[in-house]
């Protein structure tokens, strides 16, 4: 299945979707140094986002977790690609200074933790291979 | 979006590496608010200046764009960790100290003026009427863009700094017109003065509108306000309200540009005033810290601090907080040797907010409102709100 959305910052990635219906805050969210979600009571608690396509609707919190996202691409530890249902100025903005593949504008209940996608952030669409 | 040539050529790449992800910052923020083409700036402010926010992370990324980063237009920085000279005396790690240094160097490199302040708009970064800007740090935007009536939307430490080094920011938000229109209607019921109570008046409606959903009020009934109280009550609705602009009838230069909104929809009376205030004094405080100086102080703030000072002796450690222009101002006229003799600190380049101070004191006295929200949220104090006058008598009690 193909899914047509918004081109945000360019690049293919294919990878296994990591998909959470919550906001996520990548300063103080997640561990940089291990790209774990560190966040309390959150879905993904604990769980990595390293390698994967990270889909969840959109970012929260502070401005700071552009960087954040930018030191996860310098330690190997960055997600492979991100999908947001409506992107917010902080993630698009991470990932164009982290250079990872972005596309929103998705209708993220169509995918399932555990696909494979491929994100291509050129084009701005999404292909669930499983 | 609609491109110039020179835009187009700073996206591909023509102007080196730094112009390059500038514009891709630029004109994807564009893309995603649907702005038409990219608009010349006067003047940046940039945020994300402190060690203690930026990180390893943030340092590297700005040492990667200091490769071949230049500023095109002026471009000034927002408070640092320390004090940059006196970071010793203020009790700064050397460890700090040294990564803060990296960070200032590497805004140096692009040409950007390492004046730390909050308050660029009385240092000299200081726009005119209906000029474009791209400026971060929030209680600035919303002084320049309501007191002053230049337009900037709130930009974030990296979309500034795009800005600066290409010298555009995509046409949207509050740059436009039509954005600009106050959207709620508020009268003030009683008289309102002092930087303190500027700040209590400040988040009465940052919490209000934060509650209604709305952005823009229009402010009627505050008969005169001085730059202190503007720049005082521009951080507090901005903290509590993540308000950009506003419009005061009589006092901004904008309020009878737009229609006005038609309805009264809410009033504040002094009960407003005295709950609220209130809530920015936490009952069991045991007060072993003062600092004025949020926004940075004024010289003519500094100016009443020594004249309040003269010949007394502080007993608590007591913080005055301003950009080091201003500070050099004082220390010509005289002003920091009165304040210094009292055993007073000046604290310049930083301030309460930013500075590395979690948990070291118990209990802050400040007269802002934005002060109290920090002082509690991120450094773990217990607060209390005071004027000036009230400060400095805690301060020598």
């Amino acid at each position: 299945m193909k899914l047509n959305g918004r081109k945000i910052y360019k690049g293919t990635a294919k990878a296994e979707a990591i998909v959470t219906k919550d906001g996520i805050s990548f300063y103080g969210g997640v561990d940089p140094d291990t790209g774990t979600i560190v966040e309390v009571g959150h879905e993904l608690e604990g769980q990595s986002i390293t390698g994967k396509v990270l889909v969840f609707p959109t970012g929260k919190g502070s401005t700071v977790g552009s960087y954040t996202l930018y030191r996860m691409k310098k330690n190997n530890m960055a997600p492979a690609a991100i999908v947001n249902k409506q992107i917010d100025t902080i993630i698009a903005v991470g990932c164009i200074i982290s250079e990872i593949p972005c596309v929103d504008k998705i209708d993220i209940d169509n995918i399932k933790t555990g696909q494979k996608l491929i994100v291509n952030g050129s084009e701005g669409t999404i292909e669930i291979i499983d | 979006m609609k491109l110039t040539t020179e835009e187009q050529d700073m996206l591909d790449g023509k102007y080196g590496k730094a112009a390059q992800k500038s514009m891709e910052i630029l004109t994807t923020l564009g893309e995603i608010f649907d702005a038409e083409c990219m608009i010349d700036v006067y003047g940046v402010q940039i945020a994300g200046v402190s060690y203690a926010n930026l990180g390893e992370a943030g340092l590297e990324f700005l040492s990667e764009m200091a490769e071949d980063g230049k500023v095109r237009v002026l471009t000034t920085l927002n408070p640092a960790g320390m004090d940059r000279e006196n970071w010793q005396a203020l009790g700064i790690d050397k460890e700090f100290a040294k990564n803060q240094n990296r960070a200032i160097d590497a805004f140096a490199k692009m040409g950007i003026i390492t004046t730390c302040s909050c308050t660029p708009y009385l240092i000299g970064n200081s726009p005119h009427f209906g000029q474009h800007i791209a400026w971060a740090e929030s209680s600035a935007v919303c002084y320049s863009n309501s007191v002053i009536g230049a337009r900037t939307n709130r930009e974030g430490g990296p979309s500034a700094l795009a800005s600066a080094i290409t010298g555009k920011t995509p046409k949207y938000g509050y740059h436009l017109d039509k954005n600009r229109h106050g959207e709620v209607l508020i009268k003030v019921n009683a008289p309102v003065k002092g930087t303190d109570e500027f700040g209590v008046l400040g988040k009465i409606i940052g919490d209000k509108l934060v509650e209604i959903g709305k952005k823009i009020p229009y402010i009627t009934g505050i008969p005169n306000a001085t730059v202190e109280e503007l720049k005082s009550f521009c951080a507090s609705i901005a903290t509590y309200g993540g308000t950009a602009l506003f419009h005061m009838q009589e006092i901004t230069p904008e309020y009878n540009e737009y229609p006005k909104p038609s309805n009264i929809t809410f009033e504040i009376n002094q009960e407003d005033l005295d709950k609220t205030r209130k809530e920015l004094i936490d009952g069991d405080i045991e007060i072993d810290f003062v600092s004025i100086g949020c926004p940075h102080a004024s010289i003519h703030e500094i100016e009443k601090i020594a004249s309040l000072l003269k010949g007394k002796n502080v007993k608590k450690e007591f913080w005055i907080t301003t950009a080091r222009p201003t500070k050099r101002i004082a220390d010509e006229v005289g002003y920091s040797k009165i304040i210094e003799d009292a055993g007073a600190k000046f604290a310049a380049d930083t301030c309460c907010v930013v500075a590395p101070i979690k948990g070291r004191f118990k209990g802050i006295m400040v007269d802002s409102a934005k002060a109290c929200y920090y002082g509690r949220a991120k450094n773990k104090f217990k607060v209390k709100i005071g004027s000036v006058e009230d400060c400095v008598k805690e301060a020598i009690k």
